[in-house]
């Protein structure tokens, strides 16, 4: 940075509070305090309401906008009054994580996850556990996969991709008409094993997807490239909801058949799972199976990305994320390498559509929203991007974070029936996201390890990684 | 021939108030370089504020003609103005700590506003569609038979007859008036000389002693005001308002900025009109299933071919 540069970013414009002065944290707290009310004077003080004829009426709630006030206040006053004493949440502090101890911390955490089905079976026992690996565990894990798929394409080619939930789609679908309708029909010796025959040819169509849009969009710029692909991810999302003869729109898919354990399927009868290795039939047996496939499918999209980061492709990948200029005047085909990047992006994301449609047993559009591409999008972005624990970490806050506030029925006896906790879920991620890119616009990681050194490894901090404009 | 004329009204219509959602876009990407994501769910929120004060002044003001419209210009008014301050107030607090970061900050942060925004309106006003009676009825004919309207421009003995409503010259009138008044802002007034300066060199107009934080604030204002403006024309035109209707208008209306060029302002509008004439007479007559799926395929095939747009000066990258 040029010193011109530093006077514009530090220039007007920052808080303009001096230290120490609390009279200052109490101005600037009413005045946000003050600002608080006025934004919220009509949106919170009237809800709109309808009575039992439909007719529209005002409901007026005083105490809502003198909340957001006071929220206001505290929030303001509280930052300025913690800053005036010199603690200070400091965004410099980069989480370095020398490479020992991130190795250290990625094997516990790989025991970990393939100890949680028995931990969740010893803490809860067996009904209260299916719904902690299913809802909680397989949930997470599938954004986990999602995020390292996306963040080929992210973080390491630098590619923002605003449509990959579409890919998603893709491989969801493939896999919801592949083994209703394709395999019932024509191969009906193959239904056992529809799913793991499906996984790879899911995979395989969302890649080929990947290309098909990748080819004309990749020669945009940044954030036209991220505008194009929200546009792709809207389109293959409206036409699934309207070409209703293939796939029956906002019904949706079901009875999808569910994944066997490598051709026995799961059921009680005599050559089902559990007859076989003579153990008692429970559901909870798919469940914990279900969440052993998408860990071994998320470990294989991190070994795989890893593996690619240090082949001659996944080199010219990080080459055009710092630079594409100089990327094809050292001869590297640009477009060729981001097609690759994307196409394998994407087929990842197929990979995890597939197993969607398999655990769900029923897809419909309206999974497939911008919504999810943005909560994938923020598990890269948050995490660091290119680190592929931050992405882990991030993806595990986020949905299960989220996932848990479903948990909180408790918070019903301090605030009265009516209160729904789940409704806040959206709320407070869309704030997070916010609070979280100002805290540490570079992620919770912010380095990473370079994949190519001289002598010695030095991680690279994330200020250093400058966003590719390809 | 009727039945298109008819098309072409409500197109015009539909995209005069994409052209002021669009102006919101063009702007803020003209002098930050931000897809401001957040200003479909502004545009939204605006709808909302309307709403809600229509519905105090209505009983007010009562029901003649002439108090419907002091209603709505005091609603126009104050929804302008309060909208302008979420927008200010959100500029502030997500998007200023951001400049001078990597470039995809403020667009990821944008992202989570808009999350913010459309389930904020979600949670205080609940997820059930909100509607109003329709204020300005009735409209002037252009052709049909005489016997359904009084007087006919020119009278049909029967067929397909041509309306146009007096809300659609409402809507028309508004936004032309008030893109001359903002032309005239961004062309004459030392503020748009300020915020072109801005637009071309922050970094010198900086060292000429222009505030370029304020001016970029203004900036945001006047975009949601515009979305304002939008907003109450939308209320009048549908009468029904959710939530979740910041989305698709806002990315309709963004495609509007690059097909007009943007950063052009009459691009912006030019754009509008545009996209609105192509989805009113795409769903007349092709699909109206697939009208959407028109929108975003004329975004991409407009970014992929022509990427600076109509109106828009080609982008020299320079190493």
């Amino acid at each position: 940075m040029t010193s011109i540069d530093h006077l514009v970013t530090t220039g007007r414009g920052q808080t303009k509070f001096v230290e120490g002065k609390l009279g200052t944290a109490v101005r600037e707290g009413v005045k946000f305090a003050a600002l608080m009310f006025c934004l919220s004077i009509p949106i919170l003080l009237l809800r709109i309401d309808s009575d039992i004829d439909h007719k529209p009426f005002l409901q007026l709630r005083w105490t809502w906008p003198l909340l957001a006030a006071a929220i206001g206040f505290l929030v303001r006053f509280g930052g300025l009054a913690l800053a005036s004493t010199g603690t200070k949440i400091s965004s410099k502090i980069n989480w370095h994580i020398p490479p020992s101890l991130s190795r250290y911390f990625a094997t516990a955490g790989l025991v970990f996850l393939v100890l949680y089905p028995l931990l969740m079976l010893a803490l809860v026992g067996r009904a209260g556990s299916i719904k902690w690996i299913d809802n909680f565990g397989i949930q997470v894990m599938i954004y986990v996969m999602l995020g390292w798929g996306l963040n080929i394409v992210v973080g390491l080619a630098g590619l923002l991709d605003l449509g990959y939930v579409a890919f998603y789609a893709v491989g969801a679908y493939s896999y919801a008409l592949l083994s209703t309708v394709v395999i019932p029909l024509y191969v009906p010796w193959l239904s056992p094993w529809a799913f793991w025959v499906c996984l790879p040819m899911a995979g395989l169509l969302a890649g080929v997807w990947g290309i098909l849009l990748g080819l004309p969009v990749l020669r945009l710029r940044g954030d036209y490239l991220a505008i194009v692909t929200l546009a792709f991810g809207e389109i293959i999302r409206l036409v699934l909801i309207n070409w209703t003869d293939v796939t029956k729109g906002y019904a949706g898919i079901s009875g999808i058949p569910r994944p066997s354990f490598f051709g026995l399927p799961f059921t009680a009868a005599d050559n089902g799972f559990a007859a076989r290795f003579g153990l008692e039939f429970t559901p909870l047996h798919r469940t914990i199976f279900l969440f052993y496939v998408i860990l071994a499918l998320a470990l294989l999209t991190n070994w795989v990305s890893m593996r690619l980061r240090r082949l001659p492709v996944g080199r010219a990948w990080e080459a055009l994320r710092e630079d594409e200029i100089a990327c094809r005047s050292l001869g590297i085909n640009t477009t060729n390498t981001k097609l690759t990047a994307f196409a394998i992006g994407a087929s990842f994301a197929g990979m995890a559509g597939s197993f969607f449609a398999a655990r769900q047993n029923f897809i419909s559009p309206e999974s497939f929203t911008f919504n999810e591409s943005a909560v994938i999008l923020a598990a890269v972005v948050l995490g660091g991007m290119g680190s592929q624990l931050g992405v882990a970490i991030a993806a595990f806050a986020m949905v299960g974070g989220t996932e848990i506030l479903r948990e909180l029925d408790w918070l019903k006896a301090i605030f009265g029936n009516n209160f729904d906790p789940t409704q806040y879920r959206m709320l407070i991620f869309g704030f997070g996201m916010v609070a979280l890119m100002i805290w540490k616009p570079r992620g919770l990681i912010g380095t990473r390890e370079p994949s190519l050194f001289i002598a010695e490894k030095k991680s690279i901090s994330g200020d250093l990684v400058k966003e590719g404009h390809g | 021939m009727e039945y298109f004329v008819q098309q072409l009204i409500n197109g015009l219509t539909l995209g005069s108030i994409y052209g002021l959602i669009a102006i919101g876009y063009t702007m803020v990407f003209g002098i930050i370089g931000m897809v401001n994501f957040a200003h479909g769910d502004v545009f939204m929120l605006s709808t909302f504020i309307a709403l809600i004060l229509l519905m105090v002044l209505l009983p007010i003001v009562g029901t003649g003609a002439a108090a419907i419209v002091l209603a709505l210009i005091i609603v126009l008014a104050l929804a302008m103005l309060l909208t302008g301050l979420w927008n200010w107030a959100i500029e502030r607090i997500a998007y200023r700590p951001l400049r001078g970061s990597f470039r995809l900050a403020p667009l990821i942060s944008a992202i989570g506003m808009s999350i913010f925004l459309s389930n904020f309106v979600q949670v205080v006003q609940g997820p059930t569609n909100k509607s109003i009676v329709s204020l300005v009825d009735g409209g002037l004919c252009l052709a049909g038979t005489t016997s359904a309207a009084k007087y006919c421009l020119f009278p049909t003995k029967a067929g397909f007859g041509v309306t146009l409503a007096y809300k659609q010259i409402i809507i028309m009138t508004i936004t032309a008036l008030l893109l001359a008044a903002f032309w005239y802002l961004v062309q004459k007034t030392p503020l748009g000389r300020a915020q072109r300066a801005c637009e071309q060199d922050s970094k010198m107009a900086r060292l000429l002693g222009i505030d370029v934080d304020r001016t970029i604030s203004i900036t945001f204002v006047m975009g949601a005001a515009l979305a304002a403006v939008a907003g109450v024309m939308y209320l009048l035109q549908y009468g029904i308002i959710s939530f979740s209707d910041g989305f698709v208008p806002g990315v309709k209306a963004f495609t509007a900025a690059v097909l007009g060029g943007i950063g052009s302002l009459p691009g912006a509008v030019l754009g509008g009109l545009i996209i609105g004439l192509i989805e009113s007479l795409w769903s007349a007559y092709f699909s109206i299933d697939y009208k959407d799926v028109a929108a975003f395929s004329i975004l991409a095939v407009t970014l992929i071919f022509l990427p600076s747009g109509i109106m828009g000066r080609p982008e020299v990258e320079k190493v």
